[in-house]
């Protein structure tokens, strides 16, 4: 577990003001999950226990729900999101190969994170680009039609930037 | 003002990955540079349904298509379309079958062929701008349905429309809103299903992106329907875009009083909020779904009591799919009578599906119910590129089965894709060549159950994975005869005993696949061979005797594994061979052949 999480006090207000909000609807739970997961990047303990003294849910069930969501990461994830499609349409075109070029190159396998913290590799089911098959994405950015040159292209890239 | 030109550029998903919005900015600035006027309006839509080829430039009135328009061609287009009326031939999109250009949109096969419905306004407007779906009739069905109809004539209208939902099961949508029209209760809820979690499927993401407000008048007759009001929205995180889509087009609706209180005067009042998913897969069915917005894990729960009695926070609650809410506004516009006219007797409407896999037009598409495949793979989809033969189309996802040659001509409905052995499912249909190993593909969607079931029943839990096992074992090569036998009771016996759609039909690809394609998993066990050359550890290459010695394959072979002298047959050396496929993409007359001796040259 390489990356650090990032407890400021600003965040964990900001992370309560949603709570306050949420609250006034019913089931506040996963909305203000959603929340956390977007401002600290993943729901380790620490953050599980403020959520459960607020809106007064007990912890073991809220550990449950977030380990229960694919969405949900107890543990920090790298600075780089490397992730593959494999939904049906990106598989049959091949995903598993860039998968597994990336796999190569990293040295990790699907879901880890790297140890100096800078890259985590994931696998996920279709993002709806399925006609551009075979799909992955680095954070926000999309790569159609992909292939293991461009995997290869791809990783050079990032190198060079850090 | 009346303007005198559109410029609609494909804001889809797909096209917005490749430039739509730089593209979108360009236009209007070199309108401006050349002082074109300000009655020429460019606009973002929903996606067109030609994935592919994109990004896709529509210009009105002329309806001309581009295809693959790049930054540097914009200047081209205005200078010369916008400000002469010149057609740019050159990015004129070009049909995939005979390369012929179209100038005009509505002569394309790939759209002539379709009935656009739920996908009426999907790239035809601004789904930014509430007006101009208003322009196209929108919310004159909720007007219709709130000031001249009572809730029973409208429950009635949807029974007589034979509407079936889109979102897998295909159950009458009218009888679904009696039941919960019947239910008494102080509070009640409409639910629309956009958890959309068959993978290689993005119908409903396309109408949330390019046409929210359809989804949004539905459900508010929806709510007026049963006597709910409140209505929830779970849409997938994977979608951003139609997330913030959606948030644009309620505030629209608000602000117009097409959502709040005494809509239309009429003393309904109807609001819609958003939930997001986080990433599983069994939260699509409905009981599950339930749960994740009460807070709870995405477990499924016992049916009956049905959604319709007992539901949402336990109140009586009617859940519908994306697509089945598109229909609707249409459907009370034009009547339940036009409506059954479309498709056939048991089937009405139309369906969209997003095609994929191996073929060449990849996209959206909308089609009478009852249409062929054959049509929509060779007419509508332009076939399978590269010259590959068809081995078979996927539907119903991870639920579904596939329809071999055989079936072809088997008109499209619920009912008859079930006597195949497959699904509607919600409409995802992925086209596979030669080249895709029917085990590979089985094990692919047994690995994706495997992965998204609960934990909370048995068979599903623990059988789907036994099931997994055996089919790794054989596309290693270690499989036995009698694994085949087990695969077939083992998948009855989860059909039979799952506690929810996912389990019930979990063993589905598998048994499907086992049925039609029982010559390839034999293959894999007795010889110790996959045809398809997927499975790397049964992957042998072997040159035929048509082999005219060009020397191609020997020259792509990054491991010099061939050999062979001009003019002859060549040879590959097994023990070098890293089963890449370099030779066979390389080879001009398909004469290398991953097939069993034992097949005989095909
Ligand atoms: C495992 C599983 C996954 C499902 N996924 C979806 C889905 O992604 N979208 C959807 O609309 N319905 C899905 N359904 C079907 C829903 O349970 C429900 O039948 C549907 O939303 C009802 O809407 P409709 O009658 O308009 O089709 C799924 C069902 C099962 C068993
Ligand atoms: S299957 Fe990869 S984007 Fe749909």
């Amino acid at each position: 577990m390489g990356a650090k999480i990032n407890f400021t006090e600003e965040k964990i207000n900001e992370l309560k003001a949603e709570m306050v909000k949420n609250m006034q609807e019913p089931g506040p739970l996963m909305p203000t999950l959603h929340a956390a997961q977007r401002i600290f990047g993943c729901i380790p303990l620490p953050i599980q226990k403020i959520i459960s003294n607020e809106l007064d849910v007990s912890i073991a069930r809220i550990n449950g729900v977030v380990t229960f969501y694919g969405h949900f990461s107890i543990e920090p994830k790298g600075d780089t999101i490397i992730s593959v499609c494999l939904g049906t349409a990106c598989y049959i075109k091949g995903a598993q190969g860039l998968l597994d070029a990336f796999s190569h190159d990293l040295n990790i396998s699907v879901g880890e994170t790297s140890k100096d913290g800078k890259y985590t590799l994931e696998a996920t089911r279709c993002i709806g680009a399925c006609g551009l098959a075979p799909v992955f994405t680095v954070n926000e950015d999309v790569y159609a039609n992909g292939s293991v040159q461009l995997v290869k292209k791809v990783m050079q890239k990032l190198k060079q930037e850090k | 003002m009346l303007d005198r030109m559109h410029i609609l550029i494909c804001g889809g998903a797909e096209c917005k990955e490749s430039n739509s919005v730089e593209l979108r900015d360009l236009f209007k600035s070199e309108i401006e540079r050349l002082n074109l006027g300000d009655d020429i309006q460019t606009a973002l839509t929903g996606c067109f349904g030609l994935c592919a080829l994109g990004p896709h430039v529509l210009i009105y009135p002329e309806e001309t298509l581009y295809s693959g328009v790049k930054l540097e061609d914009v200047r081209e287009i205005v200078e010369q379309h916008i400000a002469k009326g010149k057609p740019v031939d050159r990015l004129l999109f070009k049909g995939e079958f005979d390369r012929k250009k179209f100038r005009n949109r509505s002569e394309l096969t790939f759209f002539a062929k379709q009935t656009r419905i739920a996908l009426r306004n999907c790239g035809v407007i601004n789904p930014l701008d509430v007006n101009e779906y208003i322009a196209r009739h929108g919310y004159e069905a909720l007007g219709k349905v709130l000031t001249t109809m009572t809730p029973e004539e409208t429950v009635q209208v949807m029974l007589d429309s034979g509407l079936r939902g889109r979102g897998g099961g295909g159950f009458p949508t009218g009888r679904k809103w009696q039941f919960c029209a019947n239910s008494v209760s102080d509070k009640k809820y409409v639910i629309c299903n956009a958890d959309e979690g068959d993978p290689g499927a993005f119908m409903d993401r396309a109408v949330l992106e390019g046409d929210p407000h359809s989804v949004l008048e539905a459900m508010t007759i929806n709510g007026y329907a049963i006597g709910a009001d409140t209505g929830y929205i779970y849409i997938r995180a994977e979608y951003p875009l139609a997330v913030q889509r959606l948030e644009l087009a309620i505030g629209e609706a608000r602000e117009l009083g097409m959502l709040g209180k005494n809509i239309f005067d009429s003393g309904f009042d109807f609001n819609i909020e958003l939930r997001l998913g986080a990433g599983a897969f069994v939260c699509g069915e409905e009981t599950a779904l339930i749960a994740s917005i009460e807070g709870e894990r995405g477990m499924p729960r016992n049916k009956p009591p049905y959604p319709a009695v007992k539901g949402l926070f336990g109140k009586p609650t009617n859940v519908n799919n994306v697509e089945t809410y598109a229909n609707i506004p249409v459907v009370y516009l034009k009547g339940a009578d036009w409506f059954k006219s479309i498709g056939t007797e048991k089937s009405s409407g139309t369906k969209v599906f997003a095609l994929g896999g191996k073929i060449a037009n990849t996209g959206l598409l909308e089609v009478p119910m009852g249409t062929t495949l054959r049509e929509v793979i060779y007419e509508i989809g332009g076939g399978i590129p590269n010259k590959r033969e068809f081995k078979a189309a996927q539907t119903g996802g991870p639920s579904g089965g596939c329809i071999t040659a055989e079936s072809l001509d088997t008109p499209i409905d619920f009912d008859n894709l079930i006597a195949l052995g497959s699904m509607m499912g919600s409409g995802g249909m992925i086209v596979m060549d030669e080249d895709n190993c029917m085990v590979d593909v089985a094990r692919f969607y047994l690995e994706f159950t495997v992965e998204e079931s609960c934990g909370k029943c048995t068979p599903c839990r623990e059988g789907t994975k036994r099931m997994l096992d055996i089919l790794n074992r054989i596309c290693e090569g270690e499989g036995t005869m009698e694994d085949l036998d087990v695969l077939e009771s083992l998948g009855k016996m989860i059909k039979d005993s799952s506690l929810c759609g996912l389990g019930q039909t979990a063993p589905n690809p598998v048994l499907s696949t086992l049925k039609h394609f029982r010559k390839e998993y034999e293959a894999h066990v007795i010889d110790k061979v996959c045809p398809a050359g997927v499975c790397s550890n049964l992957t042998k290459y072997v040159v035929l005797d048509n082999c005219i010695g060009c020397t191609k394959c020997a020259r792509n072979c990054p491991v010099g594994a061939i050999e062979g002298k001009v003019k002859e047959k060549h040879f590959i050396d097994l023990d070098l061979c890293i089963r890449c496929g370099a030779c066979k993409t390389a080879c001009p007359v398909n004469a290398i052949s991953t097939k069993p001796e034992s097949w005989g040259a095909m």
